[in-house]
């Protein structure tokens, strides 16, 4: 016992007097049982929206990008601000399984899984936008530098769209990678308690034939510890290069220097929001509360409102500088940003980001499970405002004043963007039925640690 | 190569620490041990050689960094230099700032794929394996000792049952 020792102040991360084998029973829960009515309510209601988001894609595609809302002067508007959106929401996971892992955050264990799906899941939604706004996907291929039959040009590695490619493409497999190599012990475990044929059959190729080996163990910590040093700097560096899309350009109210941390802040701050989004509901839903508590909850919370403070930071420096700088094409950008035509999607950002996660330092205020949900959905909303008001004011007010424009969205812009929440929620609650939700292996390392069985003999014993 | 094998099973992480430290000390033969999660300091115990995989990695970024950096120099520099904003497209040195993002992508693409596929093949990990632990529940709670046996079963059955045993298992012909 003495080896598991933790302070006592620390918080159990796991309740309800579990054993080892308690923990795969209740990991395997879900994934042996059978859906109920709820789940397939709403898989039906995301399956709807995804069949709904592929018509529009359709129509797109075969019509040509004219059928979005965007003219002349906005010729960039909801594409590219569900695609930032998606691949903001897509850096908690990464952040959780391989920041976390590097502090030797305990509470890691119980979300990171969970975490790590929703980011490859939404990387995929962004990766969507991109794909269809070049109008003919099926040239996707242009953009990988190969040696060309149709001219002599290559890609121009000077661009920042192409050092997105690169970088979303690298984040995406890399946490695939990351997520399957963690997943091989827990699919073993399920492998091996299946009793139906094909179950088994589909497990055992999942698990690549993982036996847990003294020598695989070494290994595998070996491997999740450098891959989570290598993606700590490619998750920042991914949302780093996101923003270059904006921050090399010279139009007023983009072209700022702030903008690497600032995204990356922002894109933390909506990851955690979903993650507390999925979270709370799924906690519930597959009954694992005793894994999934209100502890992590908090601490997601206090992330929550901490990056949201780094953004809110961003804004009024942004503000600042706007006006420090003396250029006047910049100070109106921002003067028109919160006064303009825009105002009330300026106010709608600083309403949901800045003021709304400041309301967690009560602590009753974290602590609550409603709250928490409401909020999350908050800064979601809060953090798509953000980009909007980006996006479009710095557009919609051109050079020339005689361009001077406003940007609606068509129901086509609607539905994709409808369609890709659907298309999300379709993968997600697929994996809730099939994967293990949480890294059961890595759970029972901190059992005795940061059990509440174990804290109690321990507090009971004085040591 | 043995066919006769002893399985001592433990329903506990730290009584299988034990054991193997006991066994060891006692000179016995550990062939291999099998647990539902890593258990911290076993490797330590079994005297396991450290993995070289990290190493790998690092070799495996450098030539990541290797082929980011020649693949923009023959396409930006040699093949077609183009005059993209007055940018020097004449000199890779002069122009690098922009070829960075890239080049420290591909890196961690060559870094993180490489090392994986590695550590896949080392481990003989991939689709269609078949698994090779003794029993299922040793990916749930229960952790296994797995020992040759030659002709000294009575003296390995006294041994182990001085540790904290749940169960002792003789399993025969397991390799064919």
């Amino acid at each position: 016992m003495a080896s598991h020792y933790e302070a006592p102040i620390r918080k159990p991360l796991i309740t309800g007097n579990k054993t080892y084998h308690q923990i795969s029973v209740d990991v395997a829960r879900p994934i042996e049982g059978n859906a109920n009515k709820q789940w397939w309510i709403v898989f039906s209601i995301a399956l709807i929206l995804f069949m709904w988001g592929i018509v529009c894609i359709i129509y797109t595609i075969s019509t040509g990008i004219g059928v979005w809302g965007l003219n002349k002067t906005v010729g960039w508007a909801w594409d590219i601000t569900n695609f930032v959106w998606w691949v903001g929401i897509g850096h908690a996971g990464t952040l959780i399984s391989a920041v976390l892992l590097l502090f030797r955050q305990k509470w890691r264990m119980g979300i990171n899984r969970s975490a790590e799906a929703m980011t490859i899941f939404s990387v995929i939604q962004a990766g969507l936008f991109p794909l269809i706004h070049m109008g003919r996907p099926w040239l996707a291929y242009w953009i990988v530098p190969i040696p060309n039959t149709f001219g002599s040009l290559w890609v121009n590695f000077n661009s920042p769209l192409l050092w997105d490619v690169f970088a979303i493409s690298t984040y995406l497999t890399v946490s695939l990678v990351f997520w399957w190599t963690g997943l091989l012990p827990d699919f073993a475990m399920i492998r091996d308690r299946a009793v139906k044929p094909f179950q088994k059959k589909i497990y055992s190729l999942v698990s690549f034939g993982w036996s847990g080996r003294a020598k695989d163990w070494q290994r595998f910590e070996e491997v999740s510890l450098v891959l989570a040093g290598l993606a700590t700097p490619l998750v920042l560096s991914v949302h780093t290069i996101v923003s270059f899309d904006f921050a090399t350009s010279i139009i007023p109210g983009w072209h700022t220097t702030i903008f690497p941390p600032y995204f990356v802040a922002g894109a933390i701050f909506s990851g955690f929001a979903m993650v507390n989004t999925l979270l709370i509901v799924m906690r519930k839903v597959c009954n694992l509360e005793d894994y999934i508590t209100l502890q992590h909850i908090e601490l997601m919370n206090i992330v929550i409102m901490i990056t949201g403070s780094i953004v809110g930071c961003a804004y009024i420096t942004e503000l600042f500088i706007a006006w420090y700088s003396g250029v006047e094409y910049e100070q109106y950008a921002f003067l028109n940003r919160a006064t303009g035509p825009y105002w009330w999607a300026y106010w709608a950002m600083m309403t949901c980001n800045v003021f709304s996660p400041q309301l967690m330092w009560f602590k009753k205020l974290r602590t609550s499970i409603v709250f928490s949900f409401v909020i999350s959905i908050v800064v979601n909303i809060g953090m798509w405002f953000e980009r909007f008001v980006i996006i479009v004011t710095s557009l919609h007010r051109d050079y020339l004043p005689s361009s001077w424009t406003m940007f609606s969205p068509s129901f086509i812009d609607i539905g994709i963007f409808l369609g890709t929440i659907g298309f999300f929620f379709v993968l997600f609650l697929l994996y809730a039925r099939t994967f293990p939700v949480i890294a059961q292996a890595e759970v029972k390392t901190i059992l005795k640690s940061s059990g509440d069985n174990y804290k109690k003999i321990r507090d009971k014993n004085g040591k | 190569m043995a066919n006769k094998f002893l399985h001592a099973i433990y329903d506990d992480d730290d009584k299988l620490m034990d054991a193997v430290k006991y066994l060891k000390k006692e000179g016995v033969y550990i062939e291999d041990v099998f647990t539902p999660f890593p258990v911290h300091g076993l490797d330590h115990i079994l005297k396991l050689e450290p993995t070289r995989l990290a190493i790998t990695a690092f070799i495996y970024g450098c030539v990541g960094l290797a082929f980011g950096i020649l693949m923009i120099n023959y396409i930006m520099i040699v093949d077609w230099p183009q005059n993209i904003g007055g940018k020097p497209s004449f000199s890779l040195i002069e122009n690098i700032p922009a070829f960075v993002p890239v080049i420290f992508e591909l890196t961690v693409f060559f870094t993180a794929h490489l090392m994986v596929i590695t550590f896949y093949l080392r481990s003989r990990l991939w689709p269609f394996k078949k698994a090779e632990n003794p029993i299922p529940e040793t990916t749930d709670d229960k952790f296994l000792i797995q020992i040759p046996i030659s002709n000294n079963e009575k003296d390995l059955k006294a041994k182990i049952n001085k540790t904290d045993i749940f169960k002792i298992d003789i399993v025969e012909n397991k390799n064919e």
